[in-house]
């Protein structure tokens, strides 16, 4: 007999997340945590529940999950901060604009609200914005939050269902059956999840998942100085392509009155350093977006290594040689936004359930053959 | 903008003064930074404008012999790459590129929280005789003073002396601690003679040891106090309430630079270097030791940082001064009592409004951080971070910069700093 139904490796937003929806399920869960619940890579974030178009596949997951938040937030406490603020994605030139029908057309068939402002409606909801903007694209429903207090209002309602907590508690090792904690204790369990962000490679070697660094800032408190989160149609062009640091504006209303400021991608570092002449970077093309920018007061800037997969999407799903082994990780940019959709993929997998999105554009077989060798992505 | 330079000093205090006043007499180009609109750092303050404090007088006037340039205003707010800091200067900012750096960024008071203490009328000990030395009317106004260690006694002097009533001065250390340093002082004669005429001005004010504030009160600001007293409860009516525990070293330059920290100090060799190579750290870095220590510790660094023999005079002072610093240690640590006054509503972080009761469930200093906010507004925790280490034996947070409130566009790293200085040191 194991002790538990499902051990899960990781206390960031996915897993605690995941912790909620099986717990709830009636499952018997441990969510195992090394240091504290929601401060890895889950503290460092934006908490931009956003719907995503680069492809079909990351359109679902990120339209499905913003809407299972939205179902989710009336129950949330107040401290979680969910604010519904939408997101404007502006378009400095024509050509962004053109691309602004494109995404709506896309949006709308996955069933997102989104509309088209012109540059006269754009400067009335964001007077702030530095002229020239030919207009964007709002997607109201898209919404704001505050991630680790989230991840744990997760772990505490998993934990009120009877589910164990177990953080400061290091995962050496994971192995069919169960666990190996860092004190040699043996957790054993029917499944395993790993749901360690970008530390998974370390307990399962070969995992297709490497650092990608960004930036964040913030202010002190003041009056709102935007309205929605702002990113910029450019930072499509700016934020995919793995090679190279990048930067892009994105701006998001904190409803402390505090402005967070991003962002910038750093492919393959895993160091916590503050990179000045990036940052620099990244206040410099955000200066470009609100010019009155460099007079607001910054309190502190940060950095947080997103789990970055080749494809851009997570890794969802059953190891394909180890049976007992499931995957949950690999959420790079998103994974605030996708962390409601991956815990009802991964726990309809595991209870041989049927999803509402298909489950297939996520599978970890994508990238690691039956023998364990990782496959060549296209 | 950018400024070039030999050795750069981070702080105008007794300490960074004689480190200035060493390295720059023996031919540095040295530049010194302070985020005050005058040197003198916080014993000094004001000396420069009317000084009556001849110690003072005497290392500001060879401070403006000694050839240092002095920068006043200039805050520093990051450390962007080795070599080069940050510094946000009014409405501008300028970047430093520097061969060795002096960190001599003092120290601040540590607050307790108790029920009452964010009401107006309360402040901190020295905080309140600083306030007053800066012209706080003070005259006819009733005053208690509750903290520990000599810093109860100077400002209860420059408060007398400015016409202000001092009703009670509670010392929180038990009578054994506090007699015991006394007498140590005695090995102290500058430190002596401070006490002696300290006193001598106070003979008329009641004063206690084992007594502390256990509440402030008052509508919307502080009417009355509540103390304890050797066990009795006293009940006082003031307009003025310094309440504070002693001192904690600045080591936000410090952390920021990657220097390494030990029990709440920087840890430094006996070239007074940090584990960072070419950074040294003096003052109350090195645990809190006042005045003399500053000076010593300063003159020190100084010359090793330019390339100076050290005389063996020094190095004796030295050894004096450090075992000082060790005995206020032990008697100005906050004993039990005061770590259990606050209630479940007491504020701990005032910039965020935390209360003690939302801290329940929080393990370490970032799970309260993260889950209930404490430390996440203007003071970056410089208060309630100390305050949360002291009562729940949490170890401090990671320096993020800027390591002050400072603009977006200060954190704008001019690109025009060049990569070698203009004088070979
Ligand atoms: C700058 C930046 C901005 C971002 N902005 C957004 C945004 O606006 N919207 C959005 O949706 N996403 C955003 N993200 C991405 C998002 O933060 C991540 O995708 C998400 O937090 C990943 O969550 P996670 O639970 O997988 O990882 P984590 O939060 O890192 O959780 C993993 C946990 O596993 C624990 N762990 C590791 N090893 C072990 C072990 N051996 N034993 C036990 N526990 C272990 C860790 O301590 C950690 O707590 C951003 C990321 C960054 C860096
Ligand atoms: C409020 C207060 C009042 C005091 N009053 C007395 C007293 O009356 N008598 C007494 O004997 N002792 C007093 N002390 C104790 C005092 O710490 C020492 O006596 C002595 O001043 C220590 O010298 P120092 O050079 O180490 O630091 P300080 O004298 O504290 O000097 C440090 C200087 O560094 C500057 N600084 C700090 N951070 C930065 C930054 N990021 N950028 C730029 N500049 C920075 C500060 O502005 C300050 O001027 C007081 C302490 C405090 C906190």
């Amino acid at each position: 007999m194991s002790a538990f139904d499902c051990v899960i490796v990781g206390g960031g937003i996915v897993g605690a997340a995941l912790a909620d929806v099986l717990s709830a399920e009636g499952v018997s869960v441990a969510l195992v945590e090394a240091r504290s619940i929601g401060t890895g890579t889950t503290a460092c974030g934006m908490g931009h529940l956003v719907a995503m178009d680069d492809n079909a596949a990351e359109l679902a997951l990120t339209a499905w999950s913003v809407a299972l938040w939205r179902e989710l937030a009336d129950g949330l406490p107040r401290t979680v901060e969910y604010d519904a603020c939408g997101t404007l994605w502006l378009a400095a030139d024509d050509e962004e604009m053109a691309a602004v029908s494109a995404k709506v057309a896309n949006y709308r068939a996955a069933g997102v609200r989104a509309e088209v402002l012109d540059s006269a409606a754009l400067y009335e909801a964001e007077p702030a914005l530095a002229p020239g903007l030919v207009g964007a694209l709002r997607v109201p429903e898209d919404a704001v939050l505050y991630p680790p207090v989230a991840a744990r209002t997760f772990a505490l309602r998993a934990q009120a269902r009877g589910a164990r907590l177990m953080t400061g508690c290091q995962v050496r090792e994971l192995r069919p059956g169960g666990v190996m904690l860092a004190n040699g204790e043996l957790l054993t369990a029917r499944h395993v999840v790993l749901a360690a962000g970008v530390a998974s490679p370390l307990l399962c070697p070969g995992l297709p998942i490497s650092p990608r660094k960004g930036h964040l800032l913030i202010t002190r408190r003041g009056a709102p100085v935007v309205h929605h989160q702002l990113v910029e149609l450019g930072y499509l062009k700016s934020a995919h392509g793995t090679d190279g640091a990048s930067v892009a504006f994105n701006a998001q209303p904190r409803v402390t009155g505090q402005l967070l400021l991003g962002s910038s991608r750093q492919p393959g570092d895993g160091t916590r350093e503050v990179d000045a002449k990036l940052l620099e970077r990244m206040l410099k093309r955000a200066a470009l977006f609100l010019p009155g920018l460099d007079g607001l007061q910054a309190l502190r800037v940060w950095t947080g290594l997103r789990p970055a997969t080749p494809d851009g999407l997570p890794l969802l799903g059953p190891h394909p040689e180890k049976p007992w082994l499931w995957l949950a990780c690999g959420h790079e940019g998103l994974g605030i936004t996708t962390a409601t959709g991956s815990a009802r993929l991964v726990a309809d997998q595991l209870l041989g359930r049927a999803s509402v999105i298909d489950a297939r554009p996520y599978s970890p077989a994508r990238f690691l053959s039956a023998s364990g060798h990782e496959v060549a992505h296209a | 903008m950018r400024e070039v330079c030999d050795l750069v000093v981070v702080g105008a205090g007794p300490g960074g003064l004689a480190a200035a006043c060493r390295a720059a007499e023996a031919g540095l180009d040295v530049l010194v930074l302070d985020a005050q609109p005058e040197p003198g750092g916080q014993v000094w303050r004001g000396e420069a404008r009317q000084g009556s404090n001849r110690l003072a007088r005497r290392w500001l006037t060879r401070f403006s012999a000694s050839g240092a340039r002095f920068r006043p205003g200039a805050r520093v707010i990051a450390a962007p790459e080795p070599g080069v800091l940050l510094v946000e200067e009014g409405p501008s900012s300028f970047a430093v590129r520097y061969g060795r750096a002096v960190l001599a960024t003092g120290a601040r008071e540590r607050f307790l929280p108790f029920p009452g203490w964010t009401l107006p009328g309360v402040l901190g000990v020295s905080g309140l005789q600083v306030l007053v030395k800066d012209g706080l009317p003070i005259r006819g106004k009733r005053v208690v003073l509750a903290g520990t260690g000599p810093l109860l006694l100077a400002a209860a002097a420059t408060i007398h002396s400015h016409g202000g009533e001092v009703l009670y001065i509670a010392e929180q250390a038990s009578a054994a601690s506090h007699w015991g340093f006394a007498l140590q002082l005695w090995r102290q004669p500058a430190k002596l003679l401070q006490g002696a005429l300290m006193s001598a001005k106070l003979v008329s004010v009641p004063t206690s040891t084992d007594a502390w504030v256990t509440a402030a009160e008052g509508e919307r600001r502080l009417e009355a106090v509540r103390l304890s007293v050797r066990g009795r409860e006293e009940h006082l009516h003031c307009d003025y309430l310094g309440a504070a525990y002693g001192l904690v070293p600045n080591l936000e330059v410090a952390r920021l630079l990657s220097c390494e920290t030990s029990a709440g100090a920087v840890v430094v060799d006996d070239r007074l270097e940090t584990r960072v190579p070419k950074v040294h750290a003096v003052g109350e870095l090195l645990g809190i030791g006042g005045v003399d220590q500053a000076l010593v510790t300063g003159e020190l660094a100084g010359l090793v940082a330019a390339e100076q023999p050290v005389p063996l005079e020094l190095e004796r002072s030295w050894h004096r001064v450090r075992t000082f610093a060790a005995q206020l240690a032990r008697h100005d640590a906050p004993r039990a009592e005061l770590l259990r006054l606050a209630t479940p509503d007491t504020l701990l972080c005032r910039c965020e409004d935390v209360p003690m009761s939302a801290l329940e469930g929080c393990q370490n200093l970032r799970e309260a951080r993260l889950y209930a906010r404490l430390g996440m507004g203007a003071c970056q925790g410089r208060t309630c971070g100390t305050a949360a280490q002291t009562l729940f034996g949490w170890t401090g947070e990671d320096v993020r910069p800027p390591c002050l409130p400072a603009r977006i566009g200060s954190l704008r790293i001019p690109s025009d700093v060049s990569s070698t200085p203009t004088r070979e040191s």
